[in-house]
């Protein structure tokens, strides 16, 4: 299995406080990465790191690199808006645009200079068929997006996001403000993305992460402590603070 | 996070494996009493007590299927619970083997005895034997100790092979013995077979501490 995306001793600072520590690991494509921690333990500062969503924040200092396919992100010559379109995210709580459900799935493509209406309607039946959200909306498409449920907003942004067509998708906690059933509807659609995209998702529910992700890998104050096949990571952890954190004896 | 009140059920239950274990024990070893004594009260007391093995197997499973839905235990609790769920079987069976033996005792009623029986109560104390500290080393996590008491089958399969041997003899010297040799042949079968129980647990000792299942006590038979 090839790594989609590669850290090399990744280093995070915000400020004097070091968020994350001699990171490197392997992502593979096609693969559902899940990767779990408590608080503050890195997992969302290392997502963002992937799509350079860091960048904005101020005395934030970065160490290491970041390889998609092979290209080092952060490398002086790299077109931030070039990476983000390879590395679409998905947010912990739902945040569509207070527009129409059409208008909200063309807003990146539209961005991106895509006008003809023949394509943007293809594009707009493509994104939310993958996202499972069609056959719900599609006869309401002029509808705000505020006006669906927490769940179909939630799929509404993922749809949002594949309408650029990314290579990857990064969610940070994109279920925990939503219902056990559209929980497990997202769970379902990153199984069925998979095939086509690459997925990492940050999760506080280990159940979660059991249930939806192929490779695990666990953060513990900024180092990532341990990293493998979720079967293995739930069954027979290796490091001790693996085991501890998973079967909820931390601290 | 702290999980006291699931540390304490994982506790109750293995507990509850260690009561079942010692009723199984008890089993094994009445059974084999009613059988060299002829006292039928004794037998009849093991099937009877059969059906107590039973349901405190079923007890246990139900306790371990509420602990699954509960907790969603992972990593080394999850092996704990789907050990007991596995050992509990063996030694269920293992009862069910005391009650066949027991059954065989009711059979032979107080018919000539065929002959003194001295290896069939060796093996079941033998059996017996392995049977506890199985369960010890379960609880302690002991895998050096499961591994030992797994390679000890051995002395039960050679008994085995004795009480064959010698009970083949006795059918080739005079056919009418032939159903009295037969049901003996029976008991040292059930004894072989629960020997093999225990081998079981071991292996699940071993599970439980590595996450590995691997056999450990290839048996003759």
């Amino acid at each position: 299995m090839n790594p989609k995306i590669q850290t090399k001793e990744l280093d995070f600072h915000y400020g004097k406080v070091q968020a994350l520590k001699k990171v490197t690991l392997d992502i593979k494509e096609h693969q559902v990465t899940a990767l779990i921690g408590p608080s503050g333990c890195g997992k969302s500062t290392f997502l963002r790191t992937l799509n350079r969503m860091n960048d904005v924040i101020p005395n934030a200092r970065l160490e290491g690199a970041v390889f998609l396919d092979g290209l080092n992100i952060y490398a002086p010559e790299v077109d931030v808006v070039e990476v983000r379109k390879r590395v679409g995210m998905v947010f912990q709580q739902p945040n569509p645009f207070p527009k129409s459900i059409y208008e909200n799935v063309i807003f990146g493509p539209r961005m991106l200079g895509l006008n003809h209406r023949t394509n943007l309607n293809d594009v707009v039946e493509k994104s939310l068929r993958a996202s499972g959200l069609w056959d719900e909306v599609k006869d309401n498409l002029g509808k705000s997006g505020m006006a669906l449920s927490g769940g179909q907003q939630q799929r509404l942004c993922i749809a949002r996001a594949l309408a650029i067509e990314p290579e990857i998708i990064l969610m940070d906690e994109p279920c925990s403000s939503l219902d056990p059933i559209s929980t497990l509807r997202i769970e379902e659609l990153m199984q069925e993305l998979k095939g086509k995209y690459t997925i990492v998702i940050v999760t506080h529910n280990m159940q979660q992460a059991a249930r939806a992700s192929d490779w695990t890998g666990f953060f513990l104050l900024g180092e990532m402590v341990e990293y493998g096949p979720t079967s293995e990571i739930f069954s027979r952890p290796k490091d001790k603070r693996t085991e501890d954190y998973i079967t909820g004896r931390f601290g | 996070m702290t999980r006291e009140s699931f540390d304490r059920h994982l506790q109750q239950l293995q507990d509850e494996v260690l009561v079942l274990g010692s009723m199984v024990d008890k089993a094994i070893d009445r059974s084999m009493r009613a059988l060299k004594g002829r006292d039928m009260e004794m037998a009849r007391q093991v099937v009877a007590g059969d059906r107590k093995i039973n349901q405190k197997r079923l007890d246990i499973e139900e306790r371990c299927v509420e602990l699954i839905i509960s907790q969603q235990p992972v990593a080394s609790d999850l092996r704990i619970i789907v050990a007991v769920l596995n050992i509990i079987i063996d030694l269920e069976r293992i009862g069910d083997h005391a009650e066949g033996t027991a059954k065989i005792a009711l059979m032979i009623g107080d018919e000539p005895p065929l002959k003194p029986l001295i290896d069939l109560p060796r093996m079941a104390e033998k059996a017996g034997d392995m049977l506890r500290r199985s369960l010890v080393a379960f609880i302690n996590r002991d895998v050096a100790s499961a591994r030992e008491i797994s390679a000890e089958d051995d002395e039960i399969d050679n008994l085995y092979d004795q009480v064959y041997r010698e009970l083949l003899v006795f059918m080739m010297e005079d056919p009418r013995t032939i159903t009295r040799a037969t049901r003996l042949i029976w008991v040292a079968h059930n004894l072989e077979r629960s020997a093999d129980r225990v081998t079981n647990i071991c292996e699940r000792v071993v599970f439980t501490v590595t996450g590995k299942m691997e056999e450990i006590g290839a048996s003759k038979y």
